[in-house]
């Protein structure tokens, strides 16, 4: 409410002398009907508003004269980056779509994309993709050197992997959690035995050994349980009981893999393109995460052995590139195994992409642990709950849905780092893709590039999905709890 | 040289629930608790107050093991509280604690906040831990918000949910640290009333505090605290009345001058 103006010399005096305590009776008010509710301004509400927030926001200042230069400034910075942007995208399209060749009805391979000059139809200058090559390399792009009449099995193999995926990203269906939970034990089973064809030949001599020792591990758990044994034998009681759980899965899976399914026996060699990237980043994202988790929680634990060892291990693996961990296993492993042990090349790079996906892992999850307040735990403390229980209940759902960026981040990152498996003889898709543009038959100016095309689409489309399905989890998680 | 005087320690029988004997803790150098005595019987209410920095969270965190003493021996409910983790979490079982920024698990909704301890720990099946929870939230007057996230609660409905969380595993000692420093005062009240309440049902507690109030009206016993040790113990009524040490004294006009 304004103050009535002070009009008399003395007033002024006064108001002077006692500005600490003025005391102007203009000051008492009380409000009898609330204020109007209404309408923001236009700047802020709707289309319009939007187009404020987010186009003009920095060119619509032109309150003063250096608000005015720099919204004229920023206005032409928009135009020239809005050119580049439009005529890139174009140009891009125009190379993909518009000026390329689809078809080539006379089976005339590299001279269907051939300009006149060249000696083939298209007019001069003409420069787009070359489909067709595509075409006539797309089985080799995709599967490597998989046998021709056995790709059903690599097909069947990615509609089930992608219905029980499907299936458990839907919200609405039922039993999403058993799904799951065979999405990550069978499903890889289930997928070695179709696509190498099983059979392994593990004798039941074997298989009955670990089945007897998992069942003697799983008694001495029951009966630690039971309380037949005390104190720190009643521990290792309990740990011997998990163990036994593990061990007995373990013999089941070499059961299924000895069973032999009359399908034909498919080396890891011949596997190539797509269905490499595919295994190698699947098994990798999947195995990295909870051993990153593990190794996470023990980094942080209290006991002094685990915290070395889970150092030590982090350190190791964050400390040599992804690049000498495959070499080192596919030529120094085979001088540290006893003779005639021949470890497959792919299982090596597999397992050395998924112990180095789980350093990074590890320091990404413990980001999260550390982000956590101290008195969750004490919370989780004071109600009673165990170590396990805390972690399992109430710090690792907070902790994992904070570093949902960073953990997707690692995902992305692993799948494109697959490509490295070439170096080591793996054909992956890069590396399939690069291997025909060697064809002489389809040669053209424009080989490369469209081989090189069709590899960052097929990049893109995998790393950008991943991407908006952790942004989709993220608005999700943050939803149901309201931040 | 004079003897260390001793806090006076009661006889302890099948009727205490706590009993602290010649208790020390250290934060490294730093003598935070010295020489404390102190014994609760069931069913009764003790008030611990004192300036910032006394030990006073500290004493009664040691209570569940959030805090390790050093030296001395804690006993709760005649569970002895050591490094044995069977122990500790016996004794976790039974005492309650609510702590003063509510510590409520924010990805569960409060009726799964409730729940939690009673399916996971006592291995309560969950239609009857759902039963407990809503009793409790009834209780704190609080039973509409059970399918909210705390997010969406005020404070002082948070800190009535937390106290629910406590009771749904009908532990024997309530714990209370500085329950309503964090709440803005209109607040404070709720939160009080229903400790009031939990008072008369009987429920033994140790409330950490600076409502003098809810001393006077409450509690069998203040006890002031300060520089890690017990200054002053004695009925409400006598303590507020006729403090004798000079730090009792100091610290009571500072704190109920205004």
């Amino acid at each position: 409410m304004a103050k009535k103006p002070i009009k008399s010399a003395s007033q002024r005096a006064n108001v002077k002398k006692t500005l600490s305590v003025a005391v102007d009776p203009q000051v008492g008010f009380v409000r009898t009907e609330p204020a109007p509710l209404l309408p923001p301004p236009p700047s802020e509400g709707g289309f319009t508003g939007w187009l404020y927030k987010n186009i003009f926001a920095s060119m619509s200042d032109f309150g003063s004269f250096g608000g005015a230069t720099k919204s004229i400034f920023m206005g032409f910075v928009t135009l020239i980056l809005s050119y580049f942007l439009v005529t890139q995208t174009l140009a891009l399209l125009d190379f993909a779509i518009f000026s390329a060749v689809w078809s080539d009805p006379k089976g005339l391979e590299r001279e269907a994309c051939w300009t006149v000059e060249q000696g083939g139809a298209l007019p001069a200058g003409w420069h787009a993709a070359c489909w067709p090559f595509i075409q006539a390399k797309a089985k080799f792009i995709f599967y490597g050197a998989y046998p021709s009449d056995e790709l059903w099995r690599v097909n069947l193999a990615y509609l089930v992997g992608s219905v029980m995926l499907a299936w458990v990203m839907i919200e609405r269906l039922p039993y999403r959690k058993i799904v799951g939970a065979l999405l990550l034990t069978a499903y890889p089973v289930f997928a070695t035995v179709l696509l190498t064809g099983g059979a392994f030949g593990i004798s039941t001599s074997t298989i009955g050994v670990y089945t007897i020792l998992s069942l003697a591990l799983i008694t001495m758990g029951r009966l630690g349980k039971a309380g037949y044994v005390s104190g720190a034998l009643g521990d290792l009681a309990s740990v011997a009981g998990v163990c036994g759980w593990v061990v007995i899965l373990f013999a089941a899976v070499l059961a299924v893999f000895s069973v032999d399914f009359s399908l034909e026996a498919i080396d890891t060699r011949d596997w190539g393109g797509l269905l490499i990237t595919l295994v190698v980043a699947i098994t990798g994202i999947v195995a990295s995460l909870p051993l990153g988790i593990l190794l996470a929680l023990g980094r942080r634990s209290d006991m002094p052995v685990a915290r070395f060892l889970s150092t030590v291990f982090i350190e190791f693996w964050r400390g040599v590139p992804l690049i000498t961990v495959l070499f080192m296993a596919s030529v120094m492993l085979p001088l540290f195994m006893p003779e005639g042990v021949n470890f497959d090349m792919l299982l090596r790079a597999l397992i050395g992409v998924t112990l180095f996906s789980a350093a990074y892992m590890a320091e990404v999850v413990r980001g999260g642990l550390q982000a956590i307040d101290k008195g969750q735990y004490e919370g989780a403390d004071a109600v009673g709950l165990s170590y396990w229980q805390s972690m399992r209940l109430i710090i690792l759902p907070q902790a994992l849905t904070h570093v949902i960026p960073g953990i997707v981040n690692t995902f992305i990152g692993l799948f494109k780092d697959t490509a490295l498996v070439s170096i080591v003889g793996i054909f992956d898709l890069l590396g399939a893709a690069q291997s025909t543009l060697a064809d002489a038959a389809w040669s053209t100016p424009v080989q490369g590039l469209t081989g090189y095309l069709v590899v960052a689409v097929i990049f893109f489309i995998f790393c950008f999905g991943m991407s908006r399905y952790s942004m989709f989890m993220e608005r999700k998680l943050s939803r149901s709890r309201n931040r | 040289m004079a003897q260390p005087q001793h806090s006076p320690a009661p006889a302890v029988d099948q009727n205490t629930v706590v009993s602290m004997r010649n208790v020390n803790k250290w934060f490294g150098q730093f003598h935070v608790l010295r020489d404390i005595n102190l014994t609760v019987a069931k069913g009764e209410r003790i008030v611990v107050c004192g300036p910032s920095g006394s030990g006073k969270s500290t004493l009664i965190r040691c209570l569940n093991r959030l805090e390790k003493h050093q030296d001395g021996d804690i006993s709760v409910h005649g569970i002895e509280l050591n490094n044995d983790v069977k122990n500790i979490d016996e004794i976790r079982r039974e005492v309650g604690m609510v702590f003063q920024h509510f510590n409520l698990f924010p990805h569960l909704s409060i009726l799964e906040n409730c729940m939690l301890a009673p399916i996971w720990v006592r291995k309560t099946p969950r239609a009857e831990a759902e039963e407990i929870a809503m009793h409790f939230l009834t209780r704190v007057k609080i039973p509409e918000q059970a399918r909210k996230y705390p997010g969406q609660l005020s404070g002082g409905q948070q800190q009535r949910v937390a106290i629910a969380r406590a009771l749904c595993m009908q532990p024997q000692l309530m714990l209370f640290d500085e329950p309503t420093s964090a709440l803005d005062p209109e607040m404070i009240k709720e939160v009080l009333d229903t400790m009031v309440e939990l008072a008369d049902d009987g429920m033994t507690m140790i409330c950490v505090t600076h409502e003098m109030g809810f001393a006077r009206k409450v509690a069998n016993r203040v006890i002031f605290m300060d520089e890690g040790q017990i200054v002053e113990q004695n009925e409400p009524e006598a303590f507020f009345n006729n403090p004798q040490s000079d730090r009792t004294k100091l610290f009571l006009s500072q704190i109920l001058g205004h």
